[in-house]
């Protein structure tokens, strides 16, 4: 067990998800085209949040797949998790930052449109599960690191040119 | 290449060498350019889950300059050549001759992205005719984008393609360096090549090694 009193921060990984309650923040680094979710129910203190890098998991070609890395199976998986860990299914609010296209291609291929296909994909589900998306940064052209604090529900962004803002 | 295990260690030994052969003719062009003697290392080839990957250049968040492109043709994959915006700046600074040029900012000079953006197209296109040449594959480079930003989220861009099949990647990987500079600063250049994981069985086939 942790010390109470310490303020740890949980570090997501790409294709990973985690879940923390107050007063530990959850972060991940490094969005490009990926999708930062944060879902979180305030009256509990809790979120959660996973680093989506692919829209659907119908883009499997293996049977047994990594659902954290997928929009659908992983914004689903972390709605169970944070239901067990006593969150509210009908409380639970999202904030999301990334799909940004860091190259510019003459190439058509959809690939290079990943970034605003996984945030058509996260909204999507996110709609799908009755959750309404409170604040989002999305799109653009930058890398973004994120952080979010369960106790003040404050997302903060980090990009390269602009610095840090809160959402 | 699904199944892992039908990579040998032998064939690993095949891949560093596609990374030494393309990053020698690579470093070549670049002392070429700089008038400077490159150096480079021997290349590391191993598999990694991609969250290690984004490890490769000092952390995820650290920020360099990437280039990066497809490889399409015989063989598929992703190619990225990174330099920390220290060794950047030294390039370019020298190719351009102005000693005020910085990568480090939202105002990149013009000039200095375009020579940054040529540097990439002739790196790349050495490295790659040189791998074309290995094999006797016919590959086609996408024309390279330039970024720079956050390494995660450029390198994250050359996984899609794999994340399809698999949660882990193959990374060729081989660093360059200055003569001149003090090795123990830690991160280089590096030349990354990620192939698509159905590319294997090609370019073992093309080299008879399987």
């Amino acid at each position: 067990m942790q010390s109470s009193n310490v303020d740890k921060t949980v570090k997501v990984g790409i294709a990973q998800m985690d879940i923390v309650k107050t007063p530990n923040t959850i972060r991940t680094s490094g969005l490009g085209s990926c999708v930062g979710v944060v879902l979180y129910d305030e009256t509990k203190n809790i979120a959660g949040l996973v680093h989506v890098m692919l829209p659907d998991s119908s883009l499997a070609r293996k049977e047994s797949i990594n659902v954290a890395k997928f929009a659908d199976t992983g914004i689903e998986e972390l709605i169970q998790r944070l239901k067990r860990e006593g969150a509210h299914p009908f409380r639970l609010k999202a904030k999301i930052a990334g799909g940004a296209q860091m190259f510019k291609f003459t190439s058509d291929k959809n690939s290079m449109r990943i970034g605003p296909r996984n945030v058509e994909a996260v909204k999507n589900m996110l709609k799908k599960n009755g959750i309404s998306i409170v604040a989002e940064d999305t799109g653009g052209n930058s890398g973004r690191t994120i952080e979010f604090d369960p106790a003040t529900s404050k997302l903060s962004i980090r990009t390269v040119n602009q610095g840090v803002t809160e959402i | 290449m699904n199944d892992n295990s039908k990579i040998t260690s032998f064939h690993l030994d095949v891949l560093k060498e596609i990374g030494n052969i393309g990053a020698a003719h690579a470093a070549t062009a670049l002392s070429d350019l700089l008038g400077k003697k490159i150096d480079m290392k021997v290349p590391k080839v191993e598999m990694v889950p991609f969250h290690e990957m984004m490890e490769l250049a000092g952390g995820s968040e650290t920020v360099v300059v990437g280039v990066y492109l497809r490889l399409e043709g015989e063989t598929q994959g992703s190619m990225f050549f990174i330099l920390p915006i220290e060794q950047a700046n030294r390039f370019i600074r020298r190719l351009i001759q102005d000693e005020t040029f910085d990568f480090n900012g939202p105002d990149i000079s013009e000039l200095g992205l375009s020579a940054m953006q040529e540097m990439g197209n002739i790196l790349s296109g050495s490295y790659l005719s040189a791998l074309s040449d290995f094999t006797g594959l016919n590959i086609f480079p996408t024309v390279p984008g330039l970024s720079v930003d956050m390494f995660g989220a450029i390198v994250s861009t050359g996984l899609i393609e794999i994340s399809q099949v698999s949660d882990q990647v193959m990374v060729i990987n081989t660093s360059i360096f200055e003569e001149d500079q003090d090795l123990s600063n830690a991160v280089h250049g590096q030349f990354l090549l990620l192939p698509d994981p159905d590319s294997f069985d090609s370019i073992f086939k093309a080299l008879g090694v399987m």
